[in-house]
């Protein structure tokens, strides 16, 4: 017999760009299931429930504001701080929190990876989407503040720019998705990488404008400053929100190109490795 | 109908033993830069060339068959045959380093009952869930959703977080889920060891049912023969990752049998100990031999005689012999507490032919346990050699009553003489 006349075939190497996304997508519906099981299982049995989506960047937004507002004074003039903060520290959150549950993806679910087969993708995909409810939650919160602050005249202008919200979040969801699986892919046989994320994650909010206005880093490193692929995608929406600072329209499309070699990096490095990780992990 | 389904060609899975890797990252890049630099590796061990890696082995050597569609095919064989690295490998959990694996349609694989169950979600949340895992869609599942449900006889309880089920309804849900999936492949190994009998009845009817009627192929890893020559038209028997037979289902449960590892006569005890350095104990049990059967089966009543090679490594006045009788469970039965050996000279070698009477013993699988020990001074024992297990040997009952094991134990007792009757 031939050996084509088989539908699947399951050999020991598999090509670098033998990515199957045809597979992903007849998966979707577990993607989604996943999504909605990570959601109601993270808030069972909670009292506040979802609310503690907020709670979070609330009080990452108080401390920011005391300590790096009030005490250091890095916040901008003008635009009150909170706002200033708050608007910063959802966007970083979003890609933080990505970028940390995807990076232990295979770690963390070798127990059922082990057991049983879909495409591995399906997991950080879902993460990465599972987060987006927690932000949407955030989002709201923020754009509550906003309305209030508009209705007192405090100094936020909120321009065209926020119909580019979703292509932001695009952006952010994808650059964590690439980086988170890197290192999930890396880490199944070096666990090193694996302390390296959360303090590296710490430092990489402080390479971004999170804490701090960007017009404090001296011109001549801010071109190097702006590699940062985070870093225009959080000016942008702070521009886009606020009215503060300035777009930065080559920094983000560098940013954009940044991100898609990230996730193709990424992407092509997790295939190789989801084939045989059950025997290193 | 004769369309091969799966194929295997040539497959072989090897794992490395011990630990993986050279350790961390850091390591692996000093041996590079020492390499690169033309110096000696600093994670070789001294007299060491090249890092030769953990030891290796092959979990499956060698495997080819194919399997038509609508066969049952059943994988038997002990421990570490390689059953479920082949049921891995066909259901994609992990790849074969090397050969080729083939199949048409859809696999749906049952590797362990419930996986992907969240205990927080309820039993309809896990219905899809699973499902979902297992590759069917949102709608097909709904399609099938009041079936599984009536299968796996849990209509009261499939809003109830799975967290509140008893083991026994954690597993009817799973199976029916994977049961009444829509593949062409079902592989599945000892799910029906769990819940009750009657389930366990209904699984293999329905297992039978979606063979024969729909078509479906299935593969079916189990030590338990009876559903094995159940269920199965044909059996697939392997020993040491490799293929010993392939064929009808009672021949097959034949060749297993008579295949056990565990009834080898001859063993090399020499670095077996649980004494921390089997070579630096002051005596030693070398090996031992049973002498007059090829296999360690006995019927009840028969001599166990066995040979063994002790050496001492210290003069003794009186080494001592210790012969602990278990269970295969490892419960104890009984002990010969204290076998004299006699004067050993350091660095003497004797061998003993010794015969012990099992006539006490009811069928089932034994183990043995041997210790060689002195007594100091102060009349306590000093162990020197410790072997757990030594070997092991199994008894057959030529008697047709059947002993109830759990209530009576593993000995017999002699009759009860009649002092008078009146």
């Amino acid at each position: 017999m031939e050996m084509n006349q088989f539908e699947n075939v399951i050999t020991p190497k598999r090509a670098w760009f033998d990515v199957n996304l045809k597979e992903l997508w007849r998966y979707r519906d577990l993607i989604l299931l996943f999504v909605r099981r990570t959601f109601v299982s993270q808030y069972k049995q909670t009292i506040l429930g979802p609310a503690w989506a907020i709670i979070q960047p609330l009080l990452t937004t108080v401390v920011l504001t005391v300590v790096f507002g009030n005490i250091a004074g890095l916040a901008p003039a003008g635009v009150p701080s909170f706002a200033f903060y708050l608007c910063g520290s959802i966007a970083w959150g979003y890609f933080s929190t990505c970028l940390t549950a995807t990076s232990t993806t295979f770690t963390a679910n070798a127990a059922i990876l082990g057991k049983v087969y879909f495409p591995r993708l399906v997991m950080p995909i879902s993460t990465v989407l599972s987060q987006l409810i927690s932000f949407a939650v955030q989002f709201c919160f923020f754009l509550l503040f906003l309305f209030y602050y508009l209705m007192t005249g405090a100094n936020v202008q909120p321009n065209l720019w926020i119909l580019i919200t979703p292509v932001l979040l695009v952006h952010l969801a994808l650059l964590s998705l690439g980086v988170g699986i890197i290192v999930s892919a890396v880490t199944t046989k070096y666990r090193d990488l694996a302390m390296v994320v959360s303090f590296g994650v710490q430092l990489w909010m402080y390479a971004t404008p999170v804490a701090y206005d960007i017009t404090l880093i001296p011109e001549r490193f801010l071109n190097l400053y702006m590699l940062n692929p985070v870093t225009p995608v959080v000016t942008m929406f702070r521009y886009a929100f606020l009215g503060v600072g300035e777009p930065h329209f080559a920094a983000y499309g560098i940013s954009w190109l940044v991100t898609l070699a990230v996730l193709l990096l990424g992407v092509l490095l997790f295939n190789r490795v989801e084939k045989t990780f059950m025997d290193t992990v | 109908m004769q369309d091969i389904m799966i194929q295997f060609e040539h497959v072989s899975k090897e794992y490395r033993l011990g630990a993986i890797g050279g350790g961390t990252l850091r390591g692996d890049l000093q041996s590079l830069m020492a390499r690169i630099r033309g110096k000696e590796d600093p994670n070789l061990q001294i007299g060491q060339k090249v890092y030769a890696g953990n030891p290796r082995f092959l979990a499956l050597n060698d495997v080819s068959f194919s399997v038509k569609q609508g066969e049952r095919v059943g994988i038997i064989g002990h421990n570490g045959a390689g059953k479920s690295t082949l049921l891995k490998l066909l259901s994609r959990v992990t790849g074969p380093t090397c050969g080729t694996i083939s199949y048409n349609g859809r696999i749906a694989s049952m590797l362990e009952v419930g996986t992907g169950f969240h205990p927080e979600l309820t039993g309809r949340e896990n219905v899809y869930m699973n499902g979902a895992i297992l590759g069917m869609t949102k709608a097909e599942i709904t399609k099938k959703f009041n079936d599984i449900v009536q299968f796996a006889e849990m209509e009261n309880f499939i809003d109830t977080p799975v967290k509140r089920y008893s083991s026994g309804m954690y597993v009817k849900l799973a199976f029916a889920v994977a049961a009444h999936l829509d593949s062409d492949i079902l592989v599945m190994d000892e799910v029906l060891a769990v819940g009750d009998m009657k389930f366990q009845q209904k699984c293999l009817g329905k297992m039978d049912d979606v063979s024969k009627n729909e078509g479906r192929t299935v593969l079916y890893v189990s030590h338990n023969m009876n559903t094995v020559r159940q269920l199965c038209t044909r059996c697939i028997v392997l020993d040491h990752g490799r293929i010993i037979f392939d064929g009808d289902t009672e021949t097959g449960i034949g060749v297993y049998m008579n295949n056990r590892d565990d009834m080898q006569t001859i063993y090399d005890l020499s670095a077996k100990s649980s004494k921390p350095d089997p070579k630096a104990t002051q005596a030693k049990i070398l090996s031992l031999r049973i002498m007059n059967k090829d296999a360690a089966l006995f019927q009840t009543g028969e001599e166990l005689v066995f040979e063994t090679d002790i050496l001492a490594r210290k003069h003794f006045e009186h080494l001592r012999f210790r012969f602990e009788l278990r269970y295969a469970d490892d419960v104890p039965v009984g002990t010969v507490p204290d076998i004299d050996l006699g004067v050993m000279e350091s660095g003497e070698r004797k061998t003993f032919q010794m015969r012990f009477d099992t006539s006490w013993l009811t069928r089932g699988k034994y183990r043995v346990y041997l210790v060689l020990f002195e007594k100091n001074e102060f009349g306590t024992c000093e162990d020197h050699d410790l072997v757990l297990p030594a070997f092991a040997f199994s008894i057959e009952d030529q008697n047709d009553i059947t002993w109830n094991v759990n209530a009576w134990g593993h000995i017999k007792l002699p009759d009860i003489d009649f002092i008078s009757v009146q």
